[in-house]
């Protein structure tokens, strides 16, 4: 059964690894851990949950309409906390602590309106069934949910590596007085930058959701122990360090669930986390030179 | 006369209780925000120190005294290891790895059956009470204005302003940090000890991320130009619910409300004036 559980783990895995990407990008360019990350991730899953259930949209439609709708959220919030402080170049932990109370806020705010009972998507949704490959079964949803976070991977990769805005992007990452003075505008940068992020933080809110076949408020609160168990292994601000450590944690929560015990699962993304910082803080890419405060 | 006074103490019995125990919480966050360190593991500490102190008199009966100084040590112990790291990093990495401490303490606690597991310890003997909480609180109250006040008080000062400045003039930076971290936490674990002894039960779930960011507003409310800030921050945030009951079932929407309003337009607290110093 091992190459069942493999599967599994990399299924499991390529959605940690795209939660942490948006994560990741969100801190390499702006410098602040954005807590609110676990809400974008919360409101795309059920931004997609409604597009189904009202709209009758099929799964592949209302995935984006999801990642839009977190990420346009997620440019509303930045506008809204971190523009006042990002203007006075307040300390690192001042913004962190913003974002922590706007967190709080957001959902005890979910949980009033949305309720905290697990919704589910649609039974039609799926469309059902499994392939065998040997011994191996690979269900549908989980080919729809690996397909959909290597291609979201890989365009946002191409993007920040390959393109105009993704050379500005950097820039600003690397020195906002720099750019601006080349003529970027740094604050609209800033506004791409946040709703790539949301909206990537929302599509992986659809697929864990399916995945799970369970939505609810407090599902962001979760997955952000993961969030940061993924970036610091990685490396803060890392892209490829986000995608290859979530594959690492995906494959060790499936390995340790299946061999050794579920409760064990759920410290791996802490032993891991507090494993890197004890022996090698910069994480698995970080550079000597990455930013710490 | 007394007869009144005796009414009111066992109307708000637990509201007593609770202003003395999160005014040594907020004293707890202080310690650590003192030195410009975020910490958001102070539920865990408690929670740890709640459990130490309650097995220890559940399960051995030991004295009220013994249990009180395990629920310091043992939460210490603790901070000794996560904090490990932030010898060399801090700020982001300590915030991060205190979220992380706190869910995997809830994930422990609910699944150690030895310490009854999701249904937590009841019947827990009822010590210490009103004046062991206020006697603590009093005692660290004065012992850290006495600390601020000092050469100790100017180093963490130093270091919250500036903390590149605060090395090359000769603070030992990561000493500090370390310390603030390990002293915080064992007055977390004694607060989690003195609340579990008056409520007599104690579960995995109130130690919990939430507890976490409860107990840093009281300090960003209060301020932390003084001890005295985050303690009057404490106790406001404890009584808003009572006073304002229609609004106790967002209290947890409140809370993050101050925290955001008061980051952004009032960064020094509501006693944002600073210690007078002597040395």
């Amino acid at each position: 059964m091992l190459e069942q559980q493999l599967v599994n783990g990399v299924v499991l895995g390529a959605t940690y690894a795209l939660f942490a990407i948006g994560f990741t990008l969100m801190f390499g360019v702006m410098g602040v851990i954005n807590l609110t990350y676990g809400v974008y991730f919360a409101l795309g899953a059920f931004a997609a949950l409604w597009s189904t259930q009202w709209a009758g949209l099929p799964i592949w439609a209302a995935l984006p309409v999801g990642a839009l709708i977190a990420g346009l959220v997620a440019v509303l919030l930045d506008t809204l906390l971190l523009t006042r402080l990002r203007k006075a170049k307040a300390p690192e932990l001042a913004s962190l602590m913003v974002t922590l109370g706007a967190t709080l806020f957001l959902y005890a705010g979910m949980a009033a309106a949305l309720g905290t009972e697990i919704r589910r998507f649609p039974a039609e949704v799926f469309s059902g069934g499994a392939y065998s490959l040997g011994d191996v079964r690979v269900g549908t949803t989980q080919i729809l949910i690996l397909a959909a976070a290597i291609v979201l991977m890989l365009a946002l990769l191409a993007l920040v590596r390959g393109s105009r805005i993704g050379l500005a992007i950097r820039a600003v990452a690397e020195n906002p007085d720099a750019a601006a003075l080349m003529g970027i505008n740094g604050a609209l940068m800033l506004r791409v930058v946040s709703f790539l992020s949301g909206a990537i933080g929302g599509a992986a809110g659809v697929l864990v959701g399916l995945n799970f076949n369970a939505i609810q408020p407090f599902m962001g609160e979760h997955m952000m122990l993961r969030g940061f168990a993924v970036i610091i292994v990685g490396g803060l601000g890392d892209l490829r360090g986000a995608l290859l450590a979530g594959l690492l944690l995906g494959l060790a929560e499936v390995l340790t669930a299946a061999y050794l015990s579920s409760t064990l699962k759920d410290m791996i993304a802490f032993a891991l986390l507090v494993a890197t910082l004890w022996f090698r803080p910069l994480g698995l890419f970080g550079r000597a030179a990455a930013k710490r405060a | 006369m007394w007869e009144a006074l005796d009414d009111f103490y066992w109307t708000y019995q637990s509201l007593i209780h609770g202003i003395g125990v999160n005014g040594i919480l907020a004293l707890s966050v202080y310690v650590v925000l003192a030195v410009g360190q975020l910490s958001l593991g102070q539920a865990a500490f408690m929670g740890v120190g709640a459990y130490t102190g309650a097995l220890l008199s559940v399960k051995f009966g030991t004295p009220f005294a013994v249990s009180m100084a395990a629920s310091a040590v043992v939460p210490a112990l603790l901070a000794l290891v996560v904090g490990g790291p932030t010898l060399r990093l801090t700020g982001v990495y300590l915030a991060i790895a205190t979220i992380g401490l706190g869910e995997i303490t809830r994930i422990v606690f609910l699944n150690w059956d030895y310490a009854g597991g999701a249904l937590g310890l009841s019947s827990i003997p009822e010590r210490g009470g009103v004046p062991a909480i206020y006697g603590t609180l009093a005692v660290l109250l004065i012992g850290l204005t006495l600390v601020a006040r000092s050469r100790i008080g100017r180093a963490m000062e130093a270091m919250r302003e500036d903390e590149a400045a605060a090395g090359v003039m000769g603070v030992n930076l990561p000493r500090y940090r370390l310390v603030a971290l390990v002293v915080s936490s064992a007055m977390a674990g004694v607060a989690g000890c003195l609340s579990a002894h008056v409520s007599s039960f104690i579960g995995p779930n109130e130690y919990g991320f939430e507890a976490a960011v409860t107990i840093l507003s009281y300090a960003l409310l209060g301020g932390i130009g003084s001890p005295l800030a985050p303690v009057l921050g404490s106790t406001i945030l404890t009584l808003l619910p009572e006073v304002l009951r229609p609004l106790a079932d967002f209290r947890l929407m409140v809370n993050g409300l101050i925290i955001v309003l008061a980051v952004l337009f009032m960064p020094r607290g509501i006693l944002p004036w600073r210690i007078a110093r002597t040395g």
